[in-house]
């Protein structure tokens, strides 16, 4: 099991870092969500141990350019843009 | 402690600094995408989709990002470790596409080095805690008013991905002074290395922390004991884009502490923005502490083992070496080498001059006219890089005695300068070619057929009349004879 089981403080908090706003029965909604998805990866402690490949380590590439997207395609999935920005609500 | 009490108090200044540097790659840190940014680009022009963040993409670390990673750690004298690794710093802003940063956390590339400092003819040593490799986000545009009051929010992700170094020092720096002498340094062995372009916006980023100590805390070797430090509460300064802003920003900050504390308040514990027109701090809502960065590991890219490396990759001269190389090498004085290392760029046309010309005068002309006159214009050497060979050939002029110095120093190099025109040119239009021997024959005639009154002073033995004379000839001559010629030819036609 989770040593700290998730209370209703610590998915205000996470909201509070994610920016969304939750109402009280979002977040009693969410506290009984949290627990169940942390409590699946007690399941991860059932999966007995095997030996590890190697670690891959250096993996790395060239410094040099490659083909990117172009405009249209970077911003087709935005549901707003404006001159080829995407564009969003204020944040500060 | 009341407010009597504060005022007797002799406070001490504590800085640390965290710079951020846009390191000179062709393509971003995982991605392969251009870091060119030209000056009118259109925005998302850059982007793939490792750098936006979509689903799927997998970040590849750039190796010439690594390259420059340990090329810094290299001149900063510090160690790399036996194995780095990369985490993730969650949180929640646009200008990062996938909700976090890919940055190091608890094993960065570089660890444990120093930079030597000059200010004010004492030499300090600055520790170096870390320097680790990280993303840079995208850039934000706010809308239809302030950052508070925007409207909305413009996202460009040309920017998100480049490489980043971020260089932590020790909280080593006694003044705002210091900072900046540490800066332009820093800025020097970058550019030096070649890993970083100071003409580029935003490539040198600065937060800095800093707080007020009882001055009898700081000992005799300048450390400050951990205690003291903790007692202490400090301000962490951001956005500050230069080294002159650090300075300006952090003697702001000195001030407003000491204020604070003569009144008897308590300095707070907070992070302030340096508003760069308004030239004050201001108070930034509190962000995350680090625990709600919830830093994790970053599964998709392996460690990096590149100790080795430090040894296999050279690094050229740096500024200090090359300083006493200059002095040895061209038997220049401190200042003198001091000041023609000051930057790459220059001291690398010095370098250049010094081999076609007696390194005295590549000295003078370098050093003094040259620097001289950029520095009166509020001019660097770069605004100037593509136009060094006519600055050669000036001094080429000047060595063949085909131009006099001091029409040299005053006409040509200043309207170099001003007008933009290559020194042939200058020469021509003002008739600065040294005048030949029958010209200034024709001169000296001259002057002595229309100050009659001179020579009969001269005759009768006044001191001042053939100075006069000489005066004249020169007039006539826009400067181009020679005054000792002159004199001898005035003295051969009066005798």
């Amino acid at each position: 099991m989770s040593d700290s089981p998730v209370d209703a403080d610590a998915v205000r908090h996470v909201a509070d870092l994610a920016r969304v706003n939750l109402d009280e029965e979002d977040v009693e909604t969410f506290t009984e969500q949290f627990g169940d998805i942390l409590s699946y990866f007690d399941a991860l402690d059932e999966v007995p141990s095997i030996d590890r490949e190697a670690e891959l380590v250096n993996v790395m590439r060239p410094d040099e350019v490659t083909d990117g997207l172009s405009q249209d395609e970077a911003l087709q999935n935005a549901t707003e843009t404006e001159d080829g920005f995407f564009k969003g609500p204020n944040v500060s | 402690m009341t407010a009597q009490a504060a005022e007797q108090r002799e406070l001490a200044v504590v800085i640390g600094l965290e710079v951020h540097v846009q390191l000179e790659t062709a393509t971003k840190i995982f991605c392969g995408c251009s870091t060119r940014a030209d000056e009118d680009e259109a925005p998302n022009t850059r982007t793939c989709p490792t750098c936006l963040g979509l689903p799927g993409a997998l970040p590849v670390l750039n190796e010439g990002a690594v390259e420059a990673a340990v090329k810094i750690g290299k001149a900063l004298s510090a160690e790399i470790p036996e194995q780095t690794t990369f985490h993730r710093k969650n949180y929640y802003y646009p200008d990062l596409p996938k909700n976090f940063q890919l940055t190091q956390y608890d094993a960065p590339i570089c660890a444990d080095g120093s930079l030597e400092i000059s200010v004010e003819g004492t030499r300090r040593s600055i520790g170096i805690t870390r320097a680790h490799l990280e993303e840079d986000p995208g850039s934000l545009q706010h809308k239809g008013g302030s950052i508070d009051t925007a409207d909305y929010t413009l996202v460009n992700y040309n920017r998100a991905g480049t490489p980043l170094v971020e260089i932590v020092t020790e909280p080593d720096f006694r003044s705002p002074a210091e900072t900046r002498a540490f800066l332009a340094k820093l800025e020097e062995v970058l550019a030096y290395l070649g890993v970083f372009d100071a003409t580029r916006d935003g490539s040198l980023r600065v937060d800095a922390n800093i707080s007020l100590v009882d001055a009898e805390a700081v000992a005799e070797d300048g450390s400050i004991s951990d205690e003291a430090l903790e007692s202490a509460n400090r301000t962490e300064v951001k956005n500050i884009s230069s080294h002159k802003g650090a300075e300006k920003a952090l003697a702001y900050e000195v001030t407003r502490q000491k204020n604070a504390i003569q009144r008897g308040r308590v300095i707070e514990q907070e992070t302030r923005h340096w508003d760069e027109t308004r030239g004050i701090t201001v108070s930034m809502r509190s962000k995350e502490a680090e625990k709600d960065y919830r830093y994790f590991r970053e599964a998709d890219l392996p460690p990096l083992e590149v100790s080795d490396w430090k040894a296999k990759i050279p690094i050229p001269e740096l500024p200090d070496a090359r300083r006493d190389r200059f002095a040895s090498e061209y038997g220049l004085d401190g200042e003198s080498a001091s000041k023609l290392t000051s930057t790459k760029a220059v001291a690398d046309f010095f370098e250049d001059v010094a081999e076609s010309f007696d390194p005295d005068l590549a000295a003078t002309w370098v050093a003094d006219n040259l620097l001289g006159e950029l520095n009166y214009r509020d001019m660097e050497v770069t605004d100037i890089s593509d136009r060094l060979e006519e600055f050669t050939t000036l001094i080429s002029l000047v060595d063949a005695d085909e131009v006099t110095v001091k029409n040299a120093e005053e006409i040509v190099l200043r309207s170099m300068l001003d007008e933009g025109d290559d020194p042939e040119t200058i020469i021509d239009r003002e008739g600065l070619g040294k005048a030949d021997d029958d010209a200034i024959g024709a001169f000296v005639t001259e002057a002595i057929e229309e100050n009659p009154d001179a020579v009969e002073d001269y005759h009768n033995g006044e001191d001042g009349a053939l100075n006069f004379l000489v005066g004249q000839v020169m007039q006539k001559s826009r400067g181009s004879a020679d005054p000792g010629t002159v004199n001898a030819l005035l003295q051969d036609e009066l005798a």
